[in-house]
């Protein structure tokens, strides 16, 4: 069983810090074709108006989606995920990167088991992700 | 330059693409999604699937080049250069896999003016070789007022 299995509504999830480096964001540039240089290029960053280099926001929400399905136990049951793009995550360039801290609470339990979760992801203590909402099929 | 409403409702030629094991390795990788299912053949069939399986939000490795398409065309009047990428969902009907040959059919759903900026919401059907609907995704954009105008 997992966490998730066992949890009823209203429950929160145990948190997880996760770690965002250059070296991941230019991992993830290629991984998913999104080249888009400020998130790997300081000037063209800094030109367009941002304190710096970015996260890609589909990365943020990669790491929550696999987040949730860690708590699932299952790499496929997180099969909705839905958020918004609040704040950017500025990754320095350093070996340390940028910090995101994950957490979760149980918001529904259907009939089938399936659970909704709200999704928190904060840098900097602000939040990152908004209305972030995970469908999990559990069971 | 207000943008072209009559783009919502529209949809453009639907694109194909094959789903790889190693593009699937290759972007669990990235995520640092790092059970077997995503990146062992025998793993992911002892589990009950085909063939290993793609993360949640693999989609989009096929799903923004469908829409970058039609972002960049100029009649619809966004200017890539001020996108800022606001809201993303992705809906799966089943679980995605190496294998799957899938076909994106994108659509804009809703073009309206915020304070100033332009804000466009994309959807994206994924249908498999037999018509199945594999997965949904939409993505808002928002276009930075300021630019050519400013």
């Amino acid at each position: 069983m997992s966490v998730l299995a066992d949890a009823a509504e209203g429950d929160a999830l145990e948190p997880r810090t996760a770690t965002i480096t250059r070296a991941d964001l230019v991992r993830y540039a290629g991984a998913s074709g999104d080249l888009n240089p400020i998130h790997w290029n300081e000037r063209v960053a800094t030109e367009v108006g941002l304190p710096g280099v970015i996260a890609h926001g589909m990365f943020t929400m990669a790491l929550a989606a696999r987040y949730v399905a860690d708590l699932a136990g299952d790499p496929t049951a997180v099969v909705a995920f839905s958020t918004r793009f609040t704040r950017p995550v500025v990754v320095p360039d350093d070996d340390t990167g940028a910090t995101v801290e994950l957490g979760g609470k149980v918001t529904g339990v259907a009939d089938d088991g399936t659970r909704t979760v709200s999704v928190t992801a904060t840098h900097d203590g602000k939040g990152v992700l908004g209305k972030a909402v995970a469908t999990v099929r559990v069971g | 330059m207000p943008l072209d409403a009559s783009f919502v409702g529209r949809t453009w030629p639907a694109e194909t693409y094959e789903v790889s094991l190693e593009k699937i390795r290759e972007f669990a990788t990235a995520v640092g999604a790092d059970d077997p299912v995503h990146h062992d053949r025998d793993a992911a069939r002892a589990a009950g699937h085909p063939d290993v399986v793609a993360p949640t939000t693999f989609p989009v490795v096929f799903t923004w080049p469908a829409t970058k398409r039609v972002v960049d065309d100029p009649a619809l009047g966004l200017d890539f250069s001020r996108v800022i990428h606001r809201d993303q969902a992705v809906e799966l009907h089943r679980p995605l896999h190496a294998g799957d040959v899938v076909t994106t059919v994108v659509a804009v759903d809703d073009v309206r003016e915020l304070a100033g900026n332009d804000v466009v919401t994309f959807r994206c059907d994924v249908t498999d070789a037999d018509g199945e609907a594999v997965l949904t995704t939409t993505a808002t954009l928002v276009g930075r007022a300021g630019g050519d105008d400013a």
